[in-house]
């Protein structure tokens, strides 16, 4: 268990992907089985048992450290587990009597079997037997609550890295298996075959596209490929099968591999075809789709309420099929895996699932013309909600990653506005010396005239160069620092103008503007503008569309 | 004699009326008697100075050599009259020259410890425990949850980073005077015997120490030094050096940071660190609380740090206690001033 704490306490220090990936990989090599599966298991969040509550860690310290210093210490340090961790009492255990800490197998094995009311006693004699740092480790652990800013996607991608293997084909087989993963450290050691992967319905890793750029498209003969709307929701993929009884297992997984089928239990029955959809999760109201902001209402919902799924009601826009019942389609062209999921969607025949129309064109001009204006081009009513246009080579396989000159994306063009700079912070890693976060604000009537007000923070869009510009002007236009965060000068006359581009606009009660925006990012430096002719509040509220208010669900 | 007619916290610090000094104050006074060399408890500017030759020594390396009117060094154990009362100096274990001052009026001993730590360190002379009537005790560390563990391991994490590290350049926050050297100390101690490269703000005192006769090894100025050659290396800077520009320099630099308050992630996190080591120049709670049981102290002056828990743990403890308010002190590795000279490093 402390050898396990240890790397979780370096990973939540070490804030590039690069170096954590070696030190989960270090770890793996270095400790055995089944340590490392379970610990493999924490890091994706993978172990089930019942979580310890906080009242039960509070009543723990209570009954052995004064209130009033537990009070003091917890204001101090925020954190219930580190504090409990920090502060708890040495054991008063003789010496040679000690009992040795207890590996991460034994925690994971008991906390599995042991009952409610045995919990108490068993987490004392571990705190007790554990330092520092394992006690803060075992808290984090028995309550759930990691969050060290460790992916399972990274998790995997390091365990791959013991045997030299593309994470993706542990990502294949990963539904397959459970902890502590024996099989599959065996093979990643080249001790033994590669696991199967039984799963009826398994994830398959998921082809992304390029950013397509004005320089792209002379090299590009519009006849090799088939453009369809991208659609402004989520990536998904819907995928059933059948199990050794015949029985249909469906599931609907995120494009990074993660079940969210319990979030969706409404789009469930209609996944009764055995075969695997790629396509876009959307909200559609009387056959009408909705924008991202009112699908974002039904995401990150703890309790899915009957009333959520008749407001929110669900929906999957196809794009591609990438199994047929028992059949494998990934290795086709694309035009004939289209053709393969035009049959299927009929077949299905189903309210809730239809296909994402085609965009016909034979030049780019007419492309051109039709991303511009969707409605007249085949979206009718949905236009709102497209995004811009893919395009799909006819030949090209489904390929897992990103892969070169297959499919491209061609997004709309964002929302542009002029901010000015207000705040900015240093960044992590190999920015950690430079001031590359910038939270930028417009003007609005305050009770003293005009004054700014944040709307959004962004810490990309920008090239090194112009990194370097703002980094200069942040050091020699402090007003003020609030540890890592300096105040930069804004008045009318004396400030930076950023143009910020995003992609969408949110009303957000959180923030003092009321308005949150989506994927803000920084276009452009304007040097030349000075900060009272950046863009007002209004003429944000004026981009919002009337949007239902949240519910209360 | 009541105690608080020997010492009494005024606006420029600790006055001792009947001996008619202050002790570390903060502002220019006639007469001051100081602890030890960190910039918030030794000021320029008073008439007399009476501190022990290291103290002094420092204050002329920070300051120049007017940095008081005049000046009076003082042993550990030697005993002088100032006024009504009598002042003895005893070894307090923080920085090299670091006192407590024992001031005894009548049979009345009042012990102002300043800044002390009761934990092994190579680079001083070890804390005294000295018996007294009202002990005067920081709370920079006043909180149970700081509990500073063997200093060594945390070197060993250092080295175990570097290991794993070795293209990468390894730099080490720490405050110039007494941190640095201690953590060079314990690198040393630890077995580690190549050169160990000075941001320019640490070479001057870094040399005082060698020239007090502490050995630390090889030591080289980063100044200068090829961006490829400083992998795998260690580097100790000023604290608020390693998130400066100044880092650049550096090939993909591990932050390190020796501090008590790398206890607490949050802390840590704030400053960007990514390899925290708990090493600390001042006693940890059980430290503060063993010290203040063992000096047989009936009454308890709290001054800067948390001292409301501290106090809470006196009463708890059937100590008469206070906090004293006294402004100006703590948290010296954000008030660090370079080094006369040295600044450009």
């Amino acid at each position: 268990m402390n050898r396990f704490a240890e790397l979780l306490d370096r990973l939540a220090y070490e804030p590039g992907r690069n170096n954590k990936l070696r030190l989960i990989t270090g770890y793996f090599r270095e400790v055995g089985d089944p340590d490392r599966g379970y610990a493999l298991a924490a890091l994706t969040g993978a172990l089930s048992f019942k979580h310890a509550k906080p009242a039960l860690i509070r009543d723990l310290i209570a009954a052995r450290a004064d209130e009033v210093l537990f009070g003091l210490s917890y204001d101090y340090v925020g954190d219930l587990s580190e504090t409990v961790a920090l502060m708890w009492p040495k054991a008063a255990l003789a010496a040679h009597n000690n009992p040795p800490p207890p590996t991460l197998t034994e925690v994971v094995a008991t906390l599995r079997n042991l009952g409610k009311t045995e919990l108490p006693k068993q987490l004392e004699r571990w705190l007790d037997e554990l330092d520092e740092t394992g006690r803060w480790a075992l808290l984090k652990l028995v309550t759930g609550a990691l969050r060290i800013g460790i992916s399972a996607r990274l998790a995997k991608t390091a365990a791959a890295a013991l045997g030299d293997k593309d994470p993706h084909e542990v990502e294949l087989i990963w539904p397959g298996l459970a902890p502590p993963y024996l099989d599959l450290f065996a093979w990643l050691e080249g001790r033994g075959e590669k696991p199967v992967n039984r799963d009826p319905a398994p994830f398959r890793p998921v082809m992304l596209a390029h950013a397509i750029e004005d320089g792209d498209f002379a090299a590009l003969d519009p006849a090799d490929y088939i453009a369809e709307w991208k659609w402004d929701g989520i990536r998904v993929q819907a995928v059933a099968g059948r199990d050794d009884r015949g029985h249909i297992t469906a599931r609907l997984y995120s494009r990074t591999g993660e079940d969210i089928t319990g979030s969706f239990p409404d789009l469930l029955p209609s996944l009764r075809l055995p075969g695997a959809i790629d396509g876009e999760l959307l909200i559609l109201r009387e056959g009408r789709v909705q924008s991202f902001n009112v699908l974002q209402q039904r995401l990150n919902r703890k309790v899915v309420s009957p009333k959520l799924i008749k407001e929110f009601p669900i929906h999957l826009r196809a794009y591609d099929l990438l199994g047929d019942d028992e059949n494998d389609l990934r290795e086709l062209p694309f035009a004939e895996r289209r053709e393969g999921l035009e049959r299927f969607i009929k077949k299905l025949d189903d309210p809730r699932i239809d296909l994402s129309p085609t965009v016909p064109f034979t030049s780019w001009e007419a492309l051109t013309a039709a991303r511009a204006d969707p409605a007249s081009a085949g979206a009718g009513e949905d236009a709102e909600a497209v995004e811009g246009v893919m395009l799909k080579r006819r030949d090209a396989p489904y390929l897992p990653g990103r892969p070169k000159g297959q499919w491209w994306k061609w997004k709309r063009d964002p929302h542009i506005i002029d901010a000015v700079l207000m705040y900015a912070q240093r960044g992590h890693g190999k920015r950690s010396s430079y001031y590359s976060d910038y939270t930028f604000g417009v003007w609005t009537e305050g009770e003293t005239g005009d004054e700014l007000v944040p709307v959004g923070k962004a810490y990309f869009g920008f090239t090194d160069e112009e990194l370097l510009q703002i980094d200069r002007f942040v050091r020699r236009n402090t007003t003020e620092k609030f540890g890592p965060v300096r105040h930069v000068v804004h008045e009318s006359d004396k400030g930076l103008v950023l143009e910020v581009a995003f992609e969408g606009l949110q009303r957000s009660p959180r923030h003092k503007s009321g308005v949150a925006m989506r994927f803000p990012r920084i276009s452009r430096l304007r040097w030349d503008k000075p900060p009272r002719e950046a863009d007002r509040l209004e003429t944000l509220e004026k981009m919002l569309k009337a949007e239902p208010a949240e519910i209360d669900v | 004699m009541r105690p608080q007619d020997i010492l009494l916290p005024v606006a420029a610090g600790l006055y001792c009326k009947p001996g008619g000094f202050h002790i570390d104050p903060v502002r220019p006074v006639e007469r001051a008697v100081i602890t030890h060399g960190h910039s918030d408890h030794a000021r320029a500017g008073h008439g007399a100075v009476l501190a022990t030759q290291e103290t002094l020594d420092m204050m002329r390396l920070r300051y120049g050599e007017n940095f008081a009117g005049s000046t009076q060094a003082i042993r550990y154990g030697e005993e002088i009259r100032l006024g009504d009362v009598r002042v003895k100096f005893h070894p307090a274990g923080h920085v090299l020259g670091s006192a407590q001052i024992a001031v005894t009026c009548k049979d009345t001993c009042i012990v102002a410890s300043g800044d002390y730590k009761d934990a092994p360190d190579p680079t001083c002379t070890p804390f005294e425990l000295v018996p007294c009537d009202v002990f005067i005790t920081e709370a920079t560390f006043g909180l149970p949850v700081f509990r500073h563990g063997d200093a060594a391991d945390e070197v060993r994490k250092l080295l175990a980073s570097v290991a794993l590290f070795p293209e990468r350049a390894h730099l080490v926050g720490a405050y110039s005077l007494g941190k640095a050297q201690r953590v060079i100390a314990l690198l040393r101690a630890a077995g580690y015997d190549a050169p160990i490269y000075l941001h320019g703000a640490m070479e001057t005192i870094t040399h005082y120490y060698q020239g007090r006769g502490i050995d630390l090894g090889e030591l080289r100025p980063v100044k200068g030094v090829k961006k490829t050659a400083l992998a795998g290396t260690i580097t100790l800077a000023p604290p608020s050096a390693t998130s400066d520009l100044w880092t650049r320099r550096f090939p993909d630099p591990v932050t390190a940071f020796a501090s008590g308050w790398m206890r607490v992630r949050a802390r840590a996190r704030q400053r960007g660190v990514e390899l925290p080591l708990v090493i600390s120049d001042h006693a940890d709670w059980d430290g503060l609380t063993a010290t203040i049981a063992a000096t047989g102290a009936g009454e308890i002056w709290v001054t800067h740090g948390q001292e409301d828990a501290l106090v809470h743990w006196c009463r708890s403890k059937g100590l008469k206690a206070q906090p004293l308010d006294l402004v100006g002190y703590g948290d010296e590795e954000e008030s660090e001033t370079p080094i006369q000279g040295e600044a450009e490093a």
